[in-house]
């Protein structure tokens, strides 16, 4: 949505004239100063309130701060590998349920799907951990699991219906049973529609596993947190966000990064053809009927 | 879409600054950064009972046939239980007791194996038998005593305030009026002061250590929870904070025990008692909580309830 | 069940201490949101490249770490201000990012056309925002924007494990006095549903009023 606009026109804008880009370019001067001189004006804070005095930073020189940084790091990733694979698996089994040809089934996994989704995960997270008292990891996963689970049910039970009618349709015709439709025909296709969607999941889920800062897990931030707050290093708070948000968000950008390449490829697969899937929420979806 | 191109660089450049700030920490010196405090030798040292057998304590034979003990502490309580960051031990006043304790129930203390507890998983770890005893600012009252069994008190706190080295307009509490106070979110010093000093004007948040900061950042006024916390802060920044006032409630701290483990409790009573006669309590507290410039006080009376 | 009765006023405290960093932080998010959308679209490099990187940046951070960072983090460059207004800050830039993502493909939905025919009727810029381009975009915004509110409202939880005045803060207070810590939860929860339904009950309404019929 960048460079190439100048040549286009859009809904908003025509093509501009000479006088027109001639003001744009001014503008266009004008306002880089102003963003570079706010960028000048934080960095003057920076060193005007000494964040980056020799005893802020030395902590990071030492191995012992290091490996307790790669260790909280470790924590954070297998926190988010143990919540992603389960949240796929109970994915699936609330979307089977909502699919499922039994009304009573089909009830119970809209109300678990339409409640975990409508409840704030960490308020999940902070009653198996407070009122369940289970352990921080466990209480971490589980929570994550239960609401990202339940909108990869969402997700898949839209990205199955998204498959063209006549496909299904079809099947039945040649006489396969309902599993078959499913496994052969439905399930492969909304698959590789739906991946840009679950992968953009994944990222809330990846995010979200910071939460378990706020219940003791040694996590990321949880490490940064007990260097920021140490009074033997002066507290070098600033210093601990400058090195840990970048790897948090490289990390999130990577993942979304790659849901955005998955989603450019399958836009040019003819294997999803027949699919047509809404681009990813983000957040929650509207629960409610639609 | 050629036109989202910018952003993907974006996106890239940034990617490669975070493997660079990772590439960056695979080097560096040994060891950990310097510390305040007292160093290792100084500690005090404590004999360890010889032959000592305890075998009515179901919790004191599972740790023998362990080979050592656990221990659940706090983290980030300075010169009470803090967890130094880079090497990952503990130090401090509650430390030291744990330590006394683990000597006199026949375990090197350098065998502990510490385990830091959030405040409010203290009774299940207990509970389920997660750690063996418990030390770390615990205080004894009568729903807790239904909970889990209390060896002790080791020492007599009580609620105070710590303010910046420059305050002169608060020295106790009934100067809070209008002042922003910060304690714990829900816990009980908190919950004293909305009822018994209305007026003040408190802020909560959910570790004391972030209330330290917005003190020292000039956010609140004032810190409240019980003074041997307090002291542990202004021990390590005295030039900068100091406690104000009376103490202004009785905080008696006690070693958390499973419930049903008479036999654990009534032989810390007694190393207790052993170690406050000998010396060693003193000893401990003067190169912990003593540094905060507080003298040692003398150890509260040991409470050997009967067993229920 | 007497842990509400009992604790009405903590729980009310709580429901309304919600409901105001919702509120606030929702303003903030629509305005901010706004703001960095039009940056997005606008003719000027440097607007849209400022744009995308707020952007980028804030929906890829953690809000746990937006939250610690600005909590503890201003205060180092000598800004005094309460918790709440704090909170309000980084649930509310948090959300602008994704309330202008939502924004930016309501406006990319108006077709090309559209906004050539209105030009070549005469219509000015303003004219061609405010009769053409905004009617039609609106429409196709109200389920996103609506389903980021809720997920703002949802997000407001972090503040309270921050903090006390706020629902799910509530739990600390109530767990200290040692009431019922299943039932203190069952009620927070119920308290969450009201405010998640409310919100979802109004934007659904909204869009049954002046939803998309092109």
């Amino acid at each position: 949505m960048t460079a190439t606009t100048h040549e286009e026109s859009s809904a908003l804008y025509d093509i501009p004239g000479p006088a027109a880009r001639k003001r744009h370019f001014a503008y266009g001067a004008l306002s880089t100063l102003l963003i570079l001189g706010l960028a000048a004006w934080i960095l003057y804070l920076l060193f005007d309130t000494e964040q980056f005095t020799a005893t802020k930073w030395t902590p990071f020189e030492y191995e012992g701060i290091q490996e307790l940084l790669l260790t909280g790091l470790g924590n954070t990733l297998k926190a988010f590998a143990m919540a992603a694979v389960l949240s796929l698996v109970l994915g699936t089994l609330l979307a089977v349920g909502r699919l499922s040809d039994h009304k009573p089934v089909r009830w119970l996994a809209t109300l678990i799907v339409e409640f975990f989704r409508a409840m704030p995960v960490l308020v999940m997270i902070f009653f198996i951990f407070v009122a369940l008292k289970v352990q921080p990891l466990p209480a971490l996963v589980a929570g994550l699991t239960l609401y990202n689970g339940s909108v990869l049910a969402e997700v898949f039970r839209s990205g199955i219906n998204a498959v063209e009618r006549g496909q299904r349709e079809a099947a039945f015709a040649l006489g396969m049973r309902k599993t078959q439709v499913m496994t052969h025909v439905l399930v492969p296709q909304a698959v590789r529609a739906m991946l840009p969607a679950i992968i953009s999941q994944l990222v809330v889920a990846l995010k979200d596993t910071s939460l378990g800062y706020l219940i003791t897990y040694e996590e990321f931030l949880h490490a940064g947190k007990l260097i920021a707050s140490n009074l033997d290093y002066d507290l070098p708070f600033i210093p601990v966000v400058l090195v840990i948000s970048p790897i948090y968000i490289g990390m999130c950008m990577l993942l979304s990064w790659f849901a955005t390449w998955v989603s450019k490829r399958q836009r040019r697969s003819p294997k999803t053809e027949a699919v047509d899937v809404a681009p990813a929420e983000p957040g929650t979806l509207l629960p409610g009927p639609q | 879409m050629p036109a989202r191109l910018p952003a993907r660089r974006l996106v890239r450049a940034l990617a490669c600054l975070a493997l660079t700030a990772l590439a960056a920490t695979a080097c560096g010196k040994d060891g950990s950064p310097p510390v305040k405090g007292p160093s290792a030798e100084d500690l005090p040292k404590y004999e360890i009972a010889q032959g000592f057998q305890l075998a009515d304590s179901t919790t004191w034979t599972k740790a023998k046939r362990r080979g050592r003990l656990v221990v659940g502490v706090k983290e980030d309580q300075p010169y009470l239980g803090e967890k130094d960051p880079a090497s990952g031990s503990y130090s401090g006043f509650d430390i030291e007791i744990a330590k006394m304790m683990s000597a006199s129930l026949g375990f090197d203390p350098k065998t502990i194996q510490y385990k830091t507890i959030a405040s409010a998983n203290r009774e299940t770890a207990l509970q389920n038998g997660q750690i063996d005893y418990y030390v770390g600012t615990y205080t004894i009252n009568d729903n807790r005593k239904k909970l889990v069994g209390f060896a002790g008190p080791y020492y007599q706190a009580g609620q105070s305030l710590l303010v910046r080295k420059d305050e002169d307009e608060i020295k106790g509490p009934d100067d809070l009026a209008g002042k922003k106070v910060c304690s714990a979110a829900g816990a009980t010093p908190y919950q004293r002061i909305e009822a018994d000093y209305p007026k003040a004007d408190l802020v909560a948040y959910d570790t004391y250590s972030i209330c330290v900061d917005n003190l020292l950042t000039y956010q609140v006024d004032a810190v409240t929870t019980d003074d041997a916390i307090l002291q542990g802060y202004a021990a390590k920044v005295p030039d900068e904070l100091k406690l104000v006032g009376k103490p202004f409630s009785e905080e008696p701290y006690g070693i958390g025990v499973p419930r049903k483990d008479n036999a654990l409790r009534f032989a810390l009573d007694d190393a207790l008692a052993r170690h406050e006669k000998n010396g060693d309590w003193k000893k401990a507290y003067d190169v912990t909580l003593g540094l905060s410039g507080v003298p040692a006080p003398k150890p509260p009376p040991i409470d050997r309830y009967p067993a229920s | 069940m007497n842990v509400l009765t009992d604790n009405f006023s903590t729980y009310g405290k709580g429901f309304l201490g919600t409901v105001e960093l919702t509120v606030y932080a929702s303003l903030l998010a629509l305005v901010l949101g706004f703001v960095m959308a039009s940056f997005r679209v606008a003719p000027v490099g440097s607007f849209r490249v400022f744009g995308t990187v707020w952007v980028t940046v804030l929906r890829n951070t953690p809000l746990t770490l937006l939250f610690f960072a600005v909590l503890l983090g201003l205060p180092r460059f000598g800004l005094v201000l309460p918790f709440k207004v704090f909170a309000i800050l980084a649930l509310g830039c948090y959300t602008s990012a994704f309330i202008c993502e939502a924004l930016r493909s309501g406006i990319n939905t108006v077709p090309k056309g559209q906004g050539e025919a209105a030009r070549s009727l005469g219509m000015s810029f303003g004219q061609t925002l405010n009769n053409v381009v905004l009617p039609q975009a609106f429409r196709s915004v109200i389920p996103p924007v609506g389903s980021n509110l809720i997920a703002l409202a949802k997000n407001s939880a972090i503040a309270g494990a921050f903090s006390v005045t706020e629902l799910l803060g509530t739990y600390k207070t109530l767990n200290e006095l040692g009431y019922s810590i299943i039932w203190t939860f069952v009620w927070i929860a119920l308290g969450y549903l009201i405010i998640t339904l409310t919100i979802s009950a109004v934007f659904n309404f909204m869009e049954k009023r002046w939803g998309v019929a092109r």
